[in-house]
């Protein structure tokens, strides 16, 4: 009778074991898929909004010399821009909070370290995204405080 | 007596190599957008207060941190769409070799044009 070989454990008698899996299973449904597919499509978006994100911030114009609070007020006076900015928010924060959460899964082998280190991932992520989708929405290029205008603010002439 | 694991298929060269890149540029950019959302974030302290904080970005240490993240950009951005080329186009694991060499030329490419740009307008004369 012929023998077959486990996989990747080479010869039988080498000495050898495969790689044994001894993490208890979970019942998350297709979440793993959904998160796969995610990356992929959420990366397509995301390098065309990037690309775009650091051209128009870093290569027209002046370039960096050009940024200060007057650059930004410019840009969020157009919804086109918020509304690129906001998508790249949350989708460079999903994608990059994913692909840390695989990291995390990867090399964090006890169970306690792996779940705590997850629960700081995502209050990070939670406080990053509400964060800046909040200035992105209640930005004001004028800013008031008392009835004073602040210094640096892009107010029109009155 | 079984002693230590056996190697798995996926060890050494090219393959192995581009998921070490892909794996630490992806946590070098993670990181940036922490701070990079912080730092935007404070346009709504206050004017005064965003300037400040961006003014200190504009010196010739912060132009090289920035070129070298863009370089880790370039890289995880081009690099990925190897992997997904390699996950849906039914020849994409056999080739995925001679695509990681596209890769590093688009990157050299790509990040040639933007070092060359962005570092004579940050360090050159304003």
């Amino acid at each position: 009778m012929t023998t077959i070989e486990t996989p990747r454990s080479g010869k039988i008698g080498s000495g050898k074991v495969a790689p044994k899996y001894n993490r208890s299973g979970s019942s998350r449904g297709n979440f793993e898929m959904i998160a796969w597919l995610f990356m992929r499509l959420s990366g397509i978006v995301l390098v065309v909004l990037i690309f775009g994100h650091l051209f128009v911030n870093l290569l027209v114009g002046e370039g960096i010399h050009a940024i200060d609070f007057g650059f930004v007020a410019g840009k969020w006076a157009d919804p086109f821009w918020q509304f690129w900015d906001l998508a790249m928010l949350w989708l460079a924060m999903l994608h990059g909070t994913n692909g840390v959460r695989t990291i995390i899964n990867d090399y964090a082998e006890k169970d306690s370290t792996r779940f705590w280190l997850k629960m700081v991932l995502y209050a990070a992520t939670l406080v990053i995204i509400i964060l800046g989708t909040l200035v992105i929405f209640t930005f004001n290029p004028c800013p008031v405080v008392d009835g004073v205008q602040l210094p640096g603010g892009f107010c029109p002439a009155p | 007596m079984p002693t230590k694991p056996a190697g798995t298929l996926y060890r050494g060269r090219e393959g192995m190599w581009s998921w070490v890149g892909h794996r630490i540029t992806g946590v070098v950019i993670f990181f940036f957008l922490l701070v990079h959302v912080l730092d935007t974030s404070l346009v709504r302290v206050s004017p005064e207060a965003y300037t400040a904080v961006i003014g200190a970005y504009k010196n010739p240490l912060m132009a090289l941190g920035e070129t070298g993240l863009v370089a880790a950009i370039i890289f995880h951005a081009f690099n990925g769409l190897r992997v997904i080329a390699i996950d849906f186009w039914k020849k994409g694991a056999k080739y995925q070799r001679q695509m990681l060499w596209i890769v590093l030329a688009l990157w050299l490419v790509t990040f040639a044009g933007f070092a060359i740009r962005h570092l004579s307008l940050a360090l050159g004369g304003h």
